[in-house]
């Protein structure tokens, strides 16, 4: 530790810190461009300059300075604040003055220092520079004549994205900040140089004009487009989600968020079930609240309570799955199951479906290996922090699958669940790697799980990880990497097959009569014979509304107060931003009135009583804090059936933009999609 | 004047031929083991003794900068790079050292290694330099067939390898921490400081950084002894020194002399006088294009070394002599160094890479004669702007020109603004 | 003259100077090569085409060759100046103007440039192909300014009757005169002779 004295206040701060770090613990707080706490330090702006007692007779550049015992630093002297009017007056003597039209209006941070250590005019007489817009594709709007060449969107690209598509070309005042060849971006985390940038260079496209920060009102929520759970803020204007941007959980998404959390904010407008609908001669008709309750009463009435099933999707909240499962109990059906891909496994214990290792953990860690899984397409920003773990060094990865560029390098060990009978038996050489390792992970794909074989391939693969040594009380090396929000919820609230009760497969292989779709798109429902009542219950018109015989309109995760337990376990709330729209409504509210109407009375009247019955059905609910977990139980999770050998671990997803209903509804991500592939298919 | 036999550069312009045998007629790899033999402890003492300070132009001692790489390696190789990036507007002294006296320069590689604790040095060579790429190369692969490079490097049971690396065309890669991230392969951007390269510079290793004419300098001083080059020149600023004298000079020339000496005698005794005689003298820029001009009355008395020429706020840099007569504008000479600086600013850091753009198009302004009272005023103060406040020495040495000149030339520079009463008198 | 290069790979010339490159540098510095592997790919380019430049495909190919991110070598070749990113002619026209060459008649030189190629300002090439003209910095040869660097190769102690006759050899199909003083002086001594080392001089 150090302790210096930082405008007069003494602090004390770990050697290495910067100065400017060391103000930041005195509550001092220093303007800044380039310097970013989760990049690397650039020290190119010169605006974080401060005086320094007994050195040189010159500001220094406080991001870059390291601290020293003793060290006394002003940062308000008459050479400070000389030294930083002369940086701000360099930064805008080229920068354009058409703040009226630039969407950084009132969140920039060229504007808010320009208060400080602005001229209220121009000393400039000469032509300012224009730069040529390029573009980028359909998501980050490039306005490069407002650049001030922080080059924090180069550091971003370069060391977490890892995809390196942005540069700084050129050099002196002529220097580009850019993709060099026209091109567009193809990182899955490109919306986070929009946040990064300071200035009005990059702005969202889909965004473009849209509204102005003091316009907005802001809710913190939490994204379901994949299972990690990133900590969002839902920006509003009235009715209306405007755009949707990550907040800080350094255990979680630390800032950052992936591109299709950020931008299938137009998918929430799009295609929405805003009332209830009933099929009607083979053709669906706008119906109320009563006529579809009425139905499906009369329709539930009619059917056998064993030929009554439910399936829920991968958007759905706790909550939600809570009140069905409720509603089942009473119908007396045990045919309930959240997983709508097929994937039949053990789910006994939590640890077999978890993330065990946690994210945060990812930090600790010393190997991976990664079964039928790509997590840079199934959780970009959990794949992001696999990246800044490698980059710390002492780490080595490999999967058994084939999932592209992981933006690190990944030994590939094979195709089929072969490798993995070489990682048991010793005979791979990353045996020995995962072996010797401290804290190995190894992270099971969700696709595996839905396979035929899943539960054969889960057990193994949970068998390594104890051959292993990943299964201990302080380190849990086991982890399923979910890509739906709603998968832990629905095992943790035991949506499953009751005794007796039907699977996902069995259902819709003709099992039931009368199926009760929860927000379930994805289910293949092909098999499904002609004569099952569809209920859908959801947000959007994708395929389980089109299949639906009665539609009940919920409520997408903006619209609701709801709980998601993201794939290592972790319970977090979204919080309405805006009303559902139309006669949509949340979802529990939905089974709950249902429930009346049919005469199964659900026992609870608010969310406040929902919840707390959850809580008493799992302690989970009610517990304030996340906690990792270590290994309960070495028994591993019952493996039934053979692994087919020779089928390849595919991934879930062949790309990444439209996983869901809300991103297929998306025009920005069909835009991002069509570029990509263009792209693609030009570079062929 | 210097003795003849005082010089080291016996072979400066040439004259006699390059190669080793020649080389070693002259003297030099004579001896070289031996000197290795009197241990790094002793060779760095001796460079310390000789007080060689920095030929390439900041003049920091020598001895001093060696004593700071470590004594014993922490696992990590320890690295010599030599800067032959010769870019300096006005310098072209290293370019004779690497085509004629290369043997000097592998010789003092190879002793200021061992002094470092260096198994592998590099040379920087400026890209453009390709004929003397090709002479140092063909120098360098004749000390590795006589055996005095590689393994046990000229007997000395050092190992030491010497690899040319050239540039690309980047003034830049002059300032040290910039030639180093070019070395590795980037941009030539010059490094924040701390980390200095003695702790972290080639790929993370412990490097020292030196000039040409340093390193070739070393093999002399060992042979000679620090007493010898100490007793040359004046005290703190010992030695001898290339100056490259160009501009309106009868006979531009390159020519080493003693530090300490008249500016006066150096320009009439070996570069023909100026151009219409010393009276036809306007200015002299001392040490390259950074340092601030001299008016003729400042060159009239003024010595060339390092601690005279920092006396007037100008400096002897690399000791490039850029003389200019009368019939020069000279406000258009110094607005030709701003359009430099503009070009070559790597663009890394605000000050630089916006100042020297905004600099040279006010020094544009004055040339024209369209500039007010007002305008000279601010450019004034944008050069204090960017001066103490870049992330190199380089960017704020863009200023220096500037500031340079309205010293010297102050009323010239104001008399030609468009709101200036009646034209100024010179002083 | 702007032949389209569709791909690129090193040549059996260029190969071996290529991998000797890399040898220079400790393992995992490969990257310290790049400006090398480009001015060979220039070079190479220059071979096959008589053009000496660096089509994207070339940076591309020492990229993958180097095992960096192809942005880092754009970034590369655009940094520096004596990669040409658009075709110059068979003859690169260098003429530096900076003071010690202005102060000496570099505008003579320039003259005499667009005058014997006919190209009127600075980047622009020559109808026939034979020149391009660029106006570059100090070149690091100041006591024998004007200078004019022909590709390789400096011609110093220049004006305009000298510059002009070198272009119009070059015209003819001459072949480049020997680098160094068109006056005829010995390396960077006085033109009238040396000052200093007279003892062992002649």
């Amino acid at each position: 530790m150090a302790k210096l004295t930082i405008d007069g206040i003494e602090v004390e701060v770990p050697n290495g810190s910067s100065v400017l770090q060391a103000a930041e613990a005195a509550g001092v707080e220093i303007p800044r461009f380039c310097y970013h706490e989760r990049l690397s330090v650039a020290g190119n702006c010169r605006m974080c300059l401060v005086e320094i007692e007994k050195m040189p007779p010159k500001p220094v550049a406080s991001c870059a300075q390291p601290v020293s015992e003793g060290m006394v630093v002003h940062t308000d002297s008459e050479m400070v604040r000389k030294g930083r009017r002369g940086v701000m007056e360099f930064l805008l003597i080229n920068h354009p003055l058409d703040c009226p039209i630039c969407d950084q209006g009132g969140e920039c941070d060229l504007q808010d220092e320009a208060v400080a250590y602005g001229r209220d005019g121009s000393r400039f007489q000469e032509d300012k520079r224009a730069v040529p817009t390029p573009d980028w594709g359909p998501l980050v709007k490039p306005t490069m004549t407002r650049c001030i060449h922080c080059t924090r969107c180069v550091r971003f690209t370069t060391e977490v994205a890892g995809t390196a598509e942005l540069g700084a070309t050129y050099r002196g005042e002529s220097t580009q900040i850019g993709t060099f060849v026209q091109k567009a971006l193809t990182s899955e985390l490109s919306g986070n140089i929009i946040d990064l940038c300071p200035v009005g260079a990059l702005t969202s496209k889909p965004y473009a004009f849209t509204a102005r920060p003091w316009e907005l009102r802001k809710t913190d929520s939490i994204d379901v487009l994949d299972a990690l759970g990133a900590n969002i803020r839902i920006d509003t204007r009235g009715p209306d989600v405007l755009r949707i941007l990550p907040r800080i959980n350094d255990d979680v998404n630390e800032e950052w968020l992936g591109d299709k959390s950020r931008f299938s904010v137009d998918g929430l407008k799009r295609r929405r079930l805003d009332q209830p609908w009933l099929r009607e001669h083979g053709k669906l008709r706008k119906a109320s609240w009563e006529e579809v309750f009425e139905a499906l009463t009369n329709k539930l009435k009619a059917t056998a309570p064993e030929r009554i099933g439910t399936i829920a999707g991968d958007l759905v909240d706790v909550e939600t799955l809570f009140a069905q499962k409720s509603l089942f109990a009473s119908l007396g059906s045990p045919n309930l199951d959240c997983r709508q891909d097929g994937a039949l496994f053990d789910a006994s214990r939590r640890e077999f479906y978890l993330f065990n290792s946690t994210v945060a953990g990812i930090d600790d860690a010393d190997a991976l290996l990664l079964i039928g899984t790509n997590p840079r397409h199934e959780a970009p920003v959990l794949n992001a922090r696999i990246r800044k773990r490698w980059l710390a060094g002492g780490f080595e990865a490999a999967q058994i699958g084939d999932a592209g560029d992981l933006t690190y390098p990944v030994t590939r060990l094979g195709a089929d669940a072969a490798a993995l009978s070489g990682l048991l038996d010793g005979s791979s050489p990353f045996a020995a790697v995962l072996a010797n390792a401290k804290k190995p992970m190894i992270v099971l794909g969700a696709a595996v799980l839905a396979r035929p074989d899943g539960a054969a391939l889960h057990a193994l693969a949970w068998q390594l990880a104890a051959q292993c040594g990943a299964l201990t009380p302080e380190w849990h090396g086991f982890n399923v990497l979910h890509h739906a929000a709603a998968r832990v919820g629905g095992l943790d609230v035991g949506f499953l097959p009751g005794p007796g009760g039907k699977t996902t497969r069995e259902m819709l292989a003709g099992g039931v009569d009368l199926l009760w779709l929860l927000g379930a798109d994805e289910a293949d429902l092909s098999a499904l014979p002609a004569a099952t009542f569809v209920v859908y219950q959801g947000h959007h018109g994708d395929k389980g509304a089109a299949r639906a015989d009665l539609i009940l309109p919920g409520a997408a995760y903006t619209e609701k107060d709801a709980t998601f337990v993201n794939t290592e376990g972790r319970a977090q709330r979204a919080q309405v931003a805006v009303k559902p729209p139309g006669l949509a409504r949340e979802d529990w509210r939905i089974i709950r009135a249902l429930s009346a109407y049919a005469g199964h009375v659900l026992r609870f009247d608010d969310l406040e009583e929902l919840r707390a019955q959850l809580a008493k059905s799992n302690a989970l609910f009610g517990q304030a804090e996340f906690r990792r977990l270590g290994n309960a139980a070495l028994a591993a999770p019952a493996g039934l059936g053979q692994v087919a050998g020779g089928a390849p671990l595919k991934p879930v997803f062949a790309a990444y933009h439209q996983t869901d209903v809300i991103s297929r509804a998306s025009p920005t991500m069909a835009a991002c999609l069509a570029s990509l592939t263009t792209q693609a298919e030009a570079a062929e | 004047m210097l003795k003849d036999s005082d010089r080291i550069y016996q072979n400066l312009y040439g004259q006699g031929d390059w190669r080793l045998s020649a080389a070693r007629a002259r003297g030099d790899w004579a001896g070289t083991a031996e000197i290795i033999a009197r241990g790094r402890d002793a060779l760095v003492e001796e460079m310390k003794a000789s007080g060689m300070r920095g030929r390439g132009g900041a003049g920091f001692p020598t001895g001093m900068k060696w004593s700071f790489m470590p004594k014993t390696s922490d696992g990590r190789p320890s690295y010599l790079v030599i800067n032959a990036d010769e870019s300096e507007p006005g310098t072209c002294k290293d370019r004779d050292i690497i085509r004629n006296e290369p043997h000097k320069l592998i010789e003092g590689a190879l002793i200021a290694g061992f002094s470092l604790g260096a198994n592998t040095a590099y040379i920087y060579i400026r890209g453009e330099y390709y004929n003397e790429a090709v002479r140092l190369q063909s120098a360098i692969d004749e000390a590795y067939e006589a055996g005095l490079l590689g393994k046990n490097a000229a007997g000395s049971g050092w190992d030491f390898d010497l690899v040319l690396h050239r540039g690309a065309g980047a003034y830049i890669c002059g300032e040290e921490s910039a030639l180093l991230e070019s070395l590795e392969g980037k941009k030539g951007m010059p490094r924040l400081k701390p980390p200095f390269p003695a702790a972290m510079g080639l790929y993370g290793c412990p490097t020292t950084v030196n000039n040409v004419e340093t390193i070739a300098g070393v093999p002399t001083i060992m042979r000679r002894g620090a007493a010898w080059f100490a007793g040359l020149g004046r005290p703190k600023n010992s030695g001898t020194k290339v100056f490259s004298i160009s501009g309106h000079v009868n006979t531009p020339c390159n020519v080493e002399e003693e530090l300490g000496v008249p500016l006066k005698d150096l320009i009439e005794k070996h570069a023909g006088g100026v151009r219409g005689g010393w009276d036809n003298l306007q200015a002299i820029i001392p040490g390259g294009a950074s340092m601030p001009i001299l008016n003729k009355a400042m060159a009239d008395v003024q010595l060339m070394d390092f601690d005279s020429l920092a006396a007037v706020r100008s400096g002897m840099g690399s000791g490039a002599i850029i003389v200019m007569d009368k019939s020069v504008d000279v406000v258009k000479a110094i607005w030709r160094l701003s359009k430099f600086f503009k070009h070559e600013s790597c663009g890394q850091c605000t000050p630089c890479r916006e100042g020297t753009g905004w600099m040279m198009r006010q020094m544009d302004r004055i040339v024209q004669n369209k500039a007010s009272l007002a305008d000279i005023a601010l450019l004034e103060q944008v050069t204090t702007q960017v001066a103490g406040h870049t992330i190199c020495a380089f960017g704020e040495a863009s200023s220096w020109p500037i500031q340079g000149l309205m010293r010297a030339f102050g009323p010239e520079v104001r008399a030609r603004a468009t709101d200036c009463a009646a034209p100024q008198a010179a002083e | 003259m702007s032949p389209h290069i569709e791909t690129f790979e090193f040549d059996e010339i260029s190969e071996p100077k290529v991998a000797k490159a890399i040898s220079h540098y400790p393992a995992g510095k490969q990257a310290s090569a790049v400006k090398t592997l480009l001015d060979l790919a220039q070079r190479q380019v220059g071979r096959m085409t008589g053009i000496a430049w660096l089509p994207q495909p070339a940076l591309d190919c020492v990229a993958k060759r180097l095992a960096i991110a192809p942005m880092r070598v754009y970034e590369i070749a655009t940094f520096y100046t004596m990669f040409n990113l658009k075709p110059v002619g068979k003859y690169h026209l260098q003429v530096c103007t900076t003071t010690p060459c202005w102060l000496r008649g570099s505008d003579e030189v320039v003259s005499a440039c667009k005058k014997a190629s006919g190209i009127d300002h600075f980047g622009g090439s020559s109808a026939d192909g034979l020149f391009t003209l660029t106006e570059v910095e100090c070149m690091g040869a100041c006591v024998a300014a004007p200078i004019l660097q022909v590709n390789d190769d400096y011609y110093e102690d220049l004006d305009a009757a000298k510059t002009e006759a070198l272009l119009e050899d070059l015209k003819a199909g001459k072949p480049q005169p020997p680098a160094g003083s068109l006056a005829g002086r010995q390396s960077s001594a006085p033109i009238s002779g040396q000052t200093v080392l007279t003892d062992k001089a002649e």
